[in-house]
């Protein structure tokens, strides 16, 4: 492959992806007003189109419109950088999921990825440390106290279960034996009994993915570790300054993580783009990338459940159960994963 | 290409450095060091070291950095105050030090004909040393060619928790 076609074949990758995030983001939005409504008895957004299925590009439109307002004391360069650190770094962290496997189009054999590099958890973790920036320095810079109080706590509760999130994958990592999210995938492929997928959350990695999911659930600050935006005490925490596209770019920001959370356990538990495939070849081509944006949507859908039953944790509660909790859960893990790898 | 790169992220890596110096609130200096750490990280990669380099992004930008613009935020630490002269002693020592550090810099770039010495150019001039960045290599390092004092570190640095934890709650 020479080097034009392969920045070409990037292009038209990274083109798709952002679209296919932003739309699934909008989408997102919907699903969850309505989903959480329905749980709780409403009807949801239903005056935008049939369904309300028109309502995303109306609150697109809305954001677009709304006057753009910077409080006249805060930090204005902070300020700006603030959303735009946020919203970078939860889109380019799509970049290293695998969605696929390598598949050959008009002749050019090319992985179904952006980025096929052989550290792509890791990668992923780095922007996720990096996105904290982007809650701390907008409550910092804001100048207000309640957008302070809600990034102090936000960052601090992203600071502490970022380490049981990364401890609680190593157990995968010692049973893949690589850092590459597609090396990862293709270690689950095979099935115990002819019918039940090795899929990591069944080779005995469930304690692990418990473990991910709530650390995860706190990593993007939602329902029930929500603290940092908890309206009935911080108004809306970090982003209650912001308003119009800046305020947007946290929204989107905060969905495009969900996603993440949700590829990433596909990823690393579920067995990714792996399932039954048959039929003929352009069954076989795309039945892969059905079984993963299915299991991906599976927890978009986990998120809203959750978000529509649980109640919120207290802050020493949510401190006290990530330090004393999850993380002696997710070293124990560790011991048990690797002495049962060494022995085997 | 790595040569364009290494003195791309170089400049900025330095640049930032400069303006970290310079800068006179405190949270933009932190600002600046994480784009110190981050272009650190590229060299690395540059290198062919993509496990270092992760790393450095997650432990050093990523947590250390976050603790530090964390007291900042805490402490809401305002515009540091210049003295118009500034220190005598820092006058003193400081002038005759940096001197002797251009002196040296200059005696390496001379003495070893140019920058060719030097390891610039990636991957093809570790040749032997093959995948010295990669997870098994470091592993192989810390977990059996330096096995206690890897050890030794993590005793020490359980040593400065506690030590912090008892400074901490000494005014009960």
């Amino acid at each position: 492959m020479t080097i034009g076609t392969y920045i070409l074949i990037s292009v038209i990758k990274i083109v798709i992806a952002l679209f296919v995030l932003l739309t699934g983001v909008a989408y997102t939005t919907l699903a969850e007003r309505k989903i959480v409504a329905h749980i709780q008895n409403r009807w949801g957004p239903s005056r935008v189109g049939p369904f309300g299925i028109w309502q995303p590009l109306a609150d697109g439109l809305k954001f677009i419109f709304k006057e753009d307002i910077t409080p006249p004391f805060a930090y204005k360069p902070l300020y700006l950088l603030a959303p735009i650190l946020s919203l970078t770094m939860a889109l380019t962290a799509i970049a290293v999921i695998p969605i696929g496997p390598w598949i050959t189009v008009g002749g050019v054999y090319t992985p179904l990825q952006i980025a096929d590099v052989n550290i792509g958890l890791l990668i992923i973790l780095g922007l996720t440390s990096i996105g904290v920036y982007g809650v701390a320095l907008a409550g910092w810079s804001s100048n207000s106290k309640y957008s302070m109080l809600g990034s102090l706590r936000a960052t601090a509760q992203m600071v502490s279960y970022e380490i049981a999130l990364g401890l609680s994958l190593v157990g995968v990592l010692i049973y893949a034996g690589s850092f590459s999210l597609r090396d990862i995938v293709n270690a689950q492929s095979g099935t115990f009994l002819g019918f039940i997928p090795k899929w990591n959350i069944f080779t005995g990695q469930f304690v692990a993915f418990f473990i991910y999911i709530m650390a995860a659930y706190a990593e993007t600050n939602r329902i029930p570790f929500d603290l940092a935006e908890a309206e009935t005490e911080l108004v809306a925490g970090y982003h209650t300054e912001y308003s119009s596209m800046k305020f947007a770019m946290f929204f989107m920001a905060e969905y495009a993580n969900m996603f993440t959370v949700a590829c990433l356990a596909t990823v690393l538990f579920f067995g990714g783009w792996l399932g039954p495939v048959f039929g003929p070849a352009i069954l076989l081509a795309l039945l892969p990338i059905f079984w993963f944006v299915l299991k991906v949507l599976a927890f978009i859908f986990i998120y809203i459940w959750v978000r529509g039953t649980l109640p919120r944790f207290r802050y020493d509660q949510l401190m006290a159960f990530g330090w004393k909790f999850l993380l002696p859960l997710a070293i124990a893990n560790i011991l048990v994963t690797a002495l049962v790898v060494a022995l085997k | 290409m790595h040569l364009v790169l290494f003195i791309i992220f170089g400049a900025v890596c330095i640049g930032a450095a400069i303006n970290l110096l310079v800068q006179k609130h405190p949270i933009n200096s932190a600002l600046s060091l994480i784009v110190v750490m981050g272009s650190l990280a590229l060299l690395y990669l540059l290198l062919g070291a993509e496990f270092v380099a992760a790393i450095q992004v997650i432990v050093y930008a990523g947590a250390v950095m976050v603790l530090f613009v964390f007291v900042i935020m805490l402490l809401n630490a305002g515009e540091e105050e210049r003295t118009p002269h500034g220190s005598r002693v820092a006058i003193m020592l400081g002038v005759p030090g940096l001197i002797v550090g251009l002196g040296i810099g200059v005696w390496v770039v001379t003495h070893y004909a140019g920058l060719d010495r030097i390891a610039i150019g990636g991957p093809e001039i570790l040749n032997g040393t093959e995948g010295f960045g990669n997870p098994r290599s470091v592993a192989q390092l810390l977990f059996r060619d330096y096995l206690l004092p890897f050890e030794v570190t993590s005793v020490l640095i359980l040593i400065a928790i506690m030590g912090a934890v008892v400074l901490a709650r000494r005014e009960e």
